[in-house]
């Protein structure tokens, strides 16, 4: 040890008093540990890699002694079971089965927490939904300048998501049906729908304005011009005609999304309603995505008790969960141009789209919709590479620490 | 899965009585509470610490006091690093979901410099992590750490660079190599500094403990994707005598991205929910080994696949993460997820409705509305206040909702806003009736017209824009 008191001195540490007395105490412990768990100490002394003179065979060489060997144990993993399963619900309907699309998507169906694969394998990766507006909206800088060719065009821009941003599906907005904007016709709305099944094969959701009187009147006459494509109804909230709106979606074999802004009684509630006229396997529910930086945490919080509710047995919130990612655009700092140490905002807005997808990936979300085609690559890039469960090469881990970027 | 197993008491089993038994029961006062039992029900809330209770502090309450320690120990231990003003706290987290109770200590972000670095970049990088500052609903957000790397593997280099940051900064410091000897000469140079060290492996454990010890350092133990190989050394360095433990399960971001995942959630609910000991230590994530497989990836790439590397880590139970990227794009998302992530769920998500009052307004000053979401609110009550301008703000009870999503579900109504301008009593205060309406509400501007009898102007969609807007536009 008068090595080690030289060193510090080297380091200009006093050799003090109070650092000698915590390691005696650090050791009296020790020594209780040793005496409490025989088992330990019979591995110790087992390890076998010990020079016999090393071992401690005096009290007073007790007394000190530090461990000489690893202490080997193991780590249990704390796997749970759970009594819940979330309803699997399938969109889109082939032409096998009535519909046209080119295949279908199954989303739902966990029997364990988001991406606890030490537990259960992913069932069903989630999947990506791109917006598309039936008429000029207000979009960001940094997601205008990806579709700024095929605003006003639908179809056009529903093939770009498709083809070029590897979409899963298709929200079709239907912003001009909105009574206080352009206040388009049911009939000019299925024309909208018709362009974009005939342009894409993919599902397709289908967006109103938010005027609940108006949406189930577009969405009763879409539902039944489209019968069979098992489309997305979004949304079904609770100040519309909900027993209307459930007959529709049902006789037409469509798929309601039951929307509540933040609240899981309303989402049961909303649900009970619906399930007289639906089966659990006809319904998603999304229950409000508020963007990062603005209530990203409530909606966090909100799935992630809904998720682990449904999969311990609360039936009226295990449908698979829909996340309305694009709000994340509705935060200033996702947009706004900022000082010239926050820049490009076409970097930082789309990294604030993503990271409010995956904080909601982890969540448990199934079905995002979102925007911007980085935001939705790295999002997709994420998702398969969990489920892949592809090994690491551990070696070079330590590596980061000498790393030379 | 119950949220009340687990050996050790969790969380949602303590009341204030088994708190309250425990406390000397003179309600004196002294810790700034009414009563012992107000005294107990702030404990049981972590809003006060047993340590403000002075007669607890005294000689025949030791037992009791022990035995209150014991009780609310959280389930991964709070592990500090540095000293001062400046020290962070890692890990004391109680719980493992947030809506079972709060989490604690913020995830310290930590940014990297190397001992091959020229002083000039190191000063640099420094400088760029303390300026780091963003104001946000109230809350300045800030990085924490500096971790300095040995890439030189020459101890007399890393001597000079921990050195040079020690001198330059009050930030609390993670010192970086596996080599012992290299370790300990950084540690020469910042020897009360009290960093964590990085990192005890199987091969080197007992040398890093030893500094550990010497020092009074937390120490960082480090086994990728080997939780066994990890718990065990846990253990040893706990026998050891080294008490402030960090865990690395490793961090992988391509292949083995599921692992990671794996890892870092096992050892979480191993802490909280099945009260090993071994596993309750503060985590720490690496999202710059984003830099490593770099080749010609061009850096924004690079930089982009960190920061929403980083994002997952911390949503994902990691207690500090060392960061390479400097850049503000890149980390101001992750300022404001950490930030959403800890804040506390049991606050309201709305404010009190109303009418609010900024500088002091005369009967010209505008009046504008938004709605009673407490983020809304705090957003536009900033804008307003940091333009330092006079003006009335009719806060609209939207049961929480925000602008764009309130009046898309109907929680934001024309007859809403008319009512909450009569009941607020504005119209008494100013003698216009121009009535500044959010952007987003645009859509009800005619409707509000008609119920409330006042003009609307509709204002800008973001309330950032309100000085300009004012400054432009306002005419009484």
């Amino acid at each position: 040890m008068a090595d080690k008191k030289k060193k510090e001195e080297d380091a200009g540490l006093p050799f003090s008093p109070d650092l000698l007395e915590l390691l005696a105490k650090f050791q009296e412990i020790e020594l209780e540990d040793f005496m409490l768990e025989a088992g330990d100490l019979e591995l110790w002394m087992e390890s076998g890699a010990l020079p016999a003179q090393l071992l401690p065979k005096t009290k007073a060489a007790a007394l000190k002694a530090k461990p000489l060997a690893l202490m080997a144990t193991k780590f249990l993993p704390p796997i749970e079971t759970y009594s819940g399963k979330i309803a699997e619900v399938k969109l889109g309907g082939t032409k096998g089965e009535g519909g046209t699309r080119g295949k279908s998507i199954i989303i739902g169906g966990e029997t364990a927490p988001a991406f606890y694969t030490f537990e259960k394998p992913v069932l069903h990766p989630p999947v990506v939904t791109l917006d598309v507006f039936d008429m000029e909206v207000p979009l960001s800088k940094a997601v205008k300048m990806h579709v700024k060719d095929v605003v006003g065009d639908p179809a056009a821009w529903a093939k770009l998501a498709v083809e070029k941003f590897g979409a899963d599906m298709v929200t079709v907005h239907l912003i001009s049906i909105d009574p206080l904007l352009k206040d388009a016709t049911p009939k000019a709305a299925v024309k909208t729908v018709e362009e974009i099944t005939q342009a894409v094969d993919v599902p397709l959701v289908i967006g109103g304005c938010g005027d609940p009187v108006k949406d189930a009147d577009v969405f009763a006459e879409i539902t039944e011009t489209f019968a069979g494509e098992r489309f997305l109804i979004s949304s079904i909230t609770r100040d519309m005609d909900v027993e209307r709106c459930a007959k529709f979606v049902k006789k037409n074999g469509h798929v309601a999304l039951s929307f509540t802004p933040m609240d899981l009684n309303l989402a049961r509630e909303l649900n009970r309603r619906l399930y007289d006229f639906l089966g659990k396997e006809d319904i998603i529910m999304d229950l409000t995505t508020a963007a990062l930086g603005y209530g990203l945490d409530y909606a966090f919080t909100n799935m992630e008790r809904a998720r682990l509710a449904g999969l311990m047995g609360d039936v009226e919130l295990a449908h698979p969960m829909s996340s309305g990612t694009t709000n994340a655009w509705a935060a200033r700092e996702a947009w706004l141009k900022m000082a010239p140490e926050w820049e490009p905002r076409e970097l930082r807005g789309p990294l604030w789209e993503v990271t409010t997808a995956l904080t909601l990936l982890l969540a448990g979300v199934d079905l995002f919709m979102m925007m911007h085609p980085a935001a939705v690559k790295t999002l997709k890039d994420v998702t398969a590479k969990l489920v892949s469960g592809k090994k690491a090469d551990t070696s070079k881990f330590a590596n980061w620490v000498s790393l030379k970027p | 899965m119950t949220e009340r197993e687990g050996k050790k008491a969790g969380i949602k089993e303590l009341s204030p009585i088994d708190i309250y038994k425990l406390l000397p029961k003179t309600n004196c006062k002294e810790c700034g509470q009414e009563n012992c039992m107000a005294f107990a029900t702030k404990i049981v809330n972590r809003e006060v610490s047993i340590d403000q209770c002075p007669p607890l502090r005294k000689k025949e309450h030791e037992k009791a006091y022990k035995q209150l320690k014991e009780m609310l120990k959280p389930a991964v231990k709070e592990v500090v690093v540095g000293v001062g003003e400046k020290a962070v706290k890692l890990g004391g987290k109680l719980v493992m979901y947030r809506h079972e109770f709060t989490y604690f200590n913020p995830t310290a972000i930590a940014i990297d410099v190397t001992d091959e670095m020229s002083t000039d970049e190191i000063a640099n990088r420094i400088k760029r992590a303390e300026q780091f500052s963003y104001e946000y609903i109230g809350y300045t957000l800030k990085l924490d750490m500096i971790a300095v790397r040995s890439t030189s593997g020459d101890a007399e280099k890393f001597k000079a660079a921990v050195k040079k940051v020690a001198e330059t900064t009050q930030l609390p410091l993670i010192l970086c190599s596996l080599n012992a000897n290299v370790l300990e000469s950084g540690l020469m140079a910042a020897p009360k500094a009290r960093p964590l060290l990085y990192a005890a492996t199987l091969d080197n454990w007992k040398d890093m403990a030893e500094l550990a010890l010497m020092y009074n350092c937390p120490l960082v133990v480090s086994a990728p994707n080997d939780l066994d190989t990890l718990v065990s050394l846990a253990k040893t360095l706990l026998a050891y005598g080294v008490q402030d433990l960090v865990l690395d399960p490793g961090t992988f971001l391509n292949d083995g991205l599921a692992d990671t995942l794996n890892n870092f959630t096992m050892l979480r609910r191993a802490a909280c929910k099945g009260g090993e000991e071994l596993a309750g230590f503060p985590l720490m994530g690496v999202p710059m080994v984003a830099w490593m497989d770099k080749g010609d990836t061009a850096e924004e790439i690079v930089k982009w696949r960190e920061a929403y590397s980083a994002a997952i880590l911390i949503v994902r139970y990691a207690d500090v993460v060392v960061m390479h990227g400097t850049d503000g794009w890149a980390l101001l998302p992750n300022t404001v997820l950490r930030q959403n992530i800890y804040t506390d769920p049991r606050k309201p998500v709305a404010v009190e409705p109303g009418l609010k009052v900024f500088g002091t307004p005369d009967e010209n000053s505008p009046v504008f509305f938004t709605t009673n979401f407490a983020l809304t609110y705090y957003t536009v009550a900033s804008d307003i206040e940091s333009s330092k301008m006079n003006a009335y703000l009719v806060v609209v009870e939207t049961e929480g909702s925000a602008v764009d999503s309130g009046v898309a579900g109907r929680k934001l109504t024309a007859d809403k806003v008319a009512d909450a301008i009569k009941a607020s009593g504005v119209e008494s205060k100013v003698k216009h009736r121009k009535l500044i309406i959010p952007g987003k509400a645009s859509r009800i501007s005619g409707e509000i017209e008609e119920l409330s009898g006042w003009k609307v102007l509709v204002g800008p969609r973001d309330s950032s824009e309100i000085p300009k807007y004012i400054i432009d536009k306002w005419q009484p």
